[in-house]
């Protein structure tokens, strides 16, 4: 019988397909060199930003004044600020206060986008018109606008700043949830599950939100780089962190006034904001072509 | 027939959708009955409203569709009355359906026993281990091979066969009285086709359940079906059980669609196709709707459309050939319609 042919094998039952699934994805990642230098530098940062403070003999905020404005050398290796300050160990010290920010604000974005945009998609009529025409004037905005504007009512600081980002991540990841799902719902599987009595929640959940996964991972990796970078700018602003919080946008803010005798006072900060971001954006590329081989033509 | 013996009844439904080009007929005053235990099948084309009609009876349509009027009594009640919670009792539990694509019909996130055991969940509330021992007998109930092993694995490790097995497992798993079988088999290949028809007939009996087959293959009818109505744009044109349907098919559309099939008893060079395409729903003719392609058709015809109508054995025909108002030849015979095709 040509239905017997294609069983697979008795093995078959010793591999879980889901992890073989997670294999497939790892392999097709590891052949992107970019990406993987990205994922790397991610878990670098990480490490970092955990343990990185632990090894320092300095504390971020401590001066000496008759080192200000030091250049580079081996004692201060990325120099030292107007304060005499040691920017290497301000910026290992910032690096957990950048993840921080990134991470959150864009769990803030998937927790209120992500279920928006299934909602939108999944019910669309009068619903999904009043959610998508929110979403619309949110993206109205540019980014950092929004951000700037939420700051400025609710006041400056590290915190508001994370609501801010956040707040203006949910239109990107709850237009691009509501696409994925306009796409799964119309699937056979959808209406089996509805003929057999399960409740739109269930569906939702159950059904939908699973099938939504990977555009929502793609996302969140790309949009923590650009969180980061809003939260950056709106503390060099001097709306989020506040002195002397060794926040990077903040550090280069400073030392943006020095730019013409001490180059390094704002160049080391800017450069690590370019690291963040640079590996969160190819890792995260990395990732939508080794989630969706398909997309990649 | 009383309602006692019906599992269901179709009376005069009528589902439309509304669309900016204004309102379509999908179905337009279609009834039927089916008796318990036994099968129905609904023939007929693409854009006949077969599909429509098995939606409509679990009230799974979506925007901008909409059930306008008439009524389905399953078990003599009324569920077009019922609520979307107690609708939801109904589905899966008392009425089960199963899709035309097992590809795509199953989850592709989850294993087939997590699939089967949710309906199992939902409506018996079994436990985890209950459930998943009740899913490895359903799977030997629909003739899968290994069942313990199959049970976790994911749709993709299986063949479309296997996966309408499956599909099958799902719904039979909270036995229910009913089951709306939507071109269960169009997706297979005829082998595969010939197997699934035995399995749903073979659990038909053993679960005594009454079938309704979608299908535009008049072979799967006559192979499973007790009853056949068989449709044309919205409407039941014909519905007769199945040996006189194929014995002596009335309506000229019946007749057509069984000429179009190629025979083994008689020698042809070509198949007789019926001319023409179902009418636009946005443009429905106004009197019978099968008139711009019948061989027959009158100016009664074109100008008003003819009842549905039930002779003594229960046998109904739209068709004014068979009303005293025919104002064609009295002797037409619908099965010549080759020379009138070639006379006309």
């Amino acid at each position: 019988m040509s239905e017997n042919t294609v069983n697979h094998p008795v093995t078959a039952k010793k591999v879980n397909p889901r992890i073989e699934n997670y294999k497939m994805i790892w392999k097709r990642l590891k052949k992107n060199k970019a990406a993987l230098v990205g994922g790397y530098l991610i878990v670098f940062f990480i490490v970092v930003a955990i343990f990185g403070p632990m090894f320092l003999s300095k504390s971020p905020n401590e001066t000496d004044i008759a080192n200000k404005l030091a250049g580079p050398s081996a004692e201060f290796w990325f120099g030292t600020d107007n304060f005499g300050r040691d920017i290497f160990v301000r910026i290992i010290h910032g690096m957990s206060i950048t993840l921080y920010v990134g991470f959150t604000s864009v769990v803030i974005g998937l927790v209120v986008g992500v279920p928006l945009g299934i909602i939108s998609g999944y019910y669309g009529g009068r619903i999904d018109n009043l959610i998508m025409r929110v979403m619309d004037v949110l993206l109205a905005f540019p980014g950092i606008l929004l951000a700037l504007a939420i700051v400025s009512v609710l006041g400056g600081s590290l915190q508001n700043v994370i609501i801010a980002v956040g707040i203006f991540s949910i239109p990107a990841f709850a237009r691009i949830v509501r696409g994925s799902t306009l796409s799964v719902k119309k699937l056979e599987y959808i209406d089996a599950v509805r003929a057999l009595g399960a409740t739109d929640f269930r569906i939702i959940f159950r059904h939908i939100l699973p099938n939504v996964m990977s555009p929502i991972i793609v996302q969140a990796t790309l949009r923590i780089a650009t969180a980061v970078l809003t939260a950056a700018g709106l503390s060099f602003l001097g709306l989020g962190a506040q002195p002397p919080m060794p926040e990077w946008g903040a550090m280069l803010s400073e030392g943006r006034a020095y730019i013409y005798d001490a180059w390094h006072v704002a160049f080391f900060p800017g450069m690590m904001i370019v690291f963040v971001v640079l590996a969160f954006n190819i890792f995260g590329d990395g990732i939508r072509d080794a989630l969706d081989p398909k997309m990649k033509q | 027939m009383n309602s006692s013996e019906n599992i269901l009844e179709i009376r005069e439904l009528r589902t439309s959708f509304f669309t900016d080009e204004g309102e379509v007929k999908a179905v337009d005053g279609v009834s039927f009955e089916l008796p318990r235990g036994k099968t129905i099948g609904i023939v007929g084309e693409s854009g006949s409203g077969k599909s429509i009609t098995a939606l409509s009876i679990l009230n799974l349509l979506a925007k901008p569709g909409e059930i306008k009027g008439g009524e389905i009594r399953f078990k003599g009640e009324n569920i077009l009355t019922y609520s979307e919670k107690q609708m939801r009792e109904i589905r899966g539990n008392d009425i089960s359906m199963i899709f035309q694509e097992p590809m795509t019909s199953l989850n592709p996130v989850y294993t087939v026993g997590q699939q089967i055991m949710e309906s199992i969940r939902i409506h018996q509330g079994l436990n985890k281990r209950e459930a998943k021992l009740k899913a490895i007998e359903m799977l030997k109930l629909v003739g899968i091979p290994s069942p313990e092993k199959r049970v976790d694995q994911y749709p993709f490790e299986l063949s479309g066969g296997m996966r309408q097995r499956v599909m099958i497992a799902i719904a039979l798993s909270c036995n229910p009285d009913m089951l709306i079988a939507d071109e269960p088999t169009t997706a297979l290949d005829v082998t595969i086709q010939a197997q699934i028809l035995d399995l749903i007939r073979e659990l038909q009996n053993k679960l005594n359940m009454s079938v309704m087959m979608i299908t535009h293959d008049l072979g799967v009818v006559a192979e499973t079906c007790d009853y056949v109505a068989v449709m044309y744009a919205g409407q039941v044109v014909e519905f007769s059980d199945v040996r006189t349907l194929f014995k002596n098919p009335r309506h000229p559309y019946t007749v057509g669609l069984l000429n179009s099939l190629p025979r083994h008893d008689i020698e042809q060079e070509k198949l007789k196709p019926i001319n023409g395409t179902v009418p636009s729903p946005h443009n429905m003719p106004k009197g019978c709707r099968f008139a711009p392609r019948c061989p027959f058709a009158t100016e009664l015809c074109r100008e008003s459309l003819p009842e549905l109508v039930a002779d003594e054995n229960n046998n109904q025909i739209r068709c004014w050939i068979y009303s005293d108002e025919w104002d064609g030849d009295p002797e037409v015979n619908v099965h010549d319609s080759e020379e009138r095709t070639a006379k006309g």
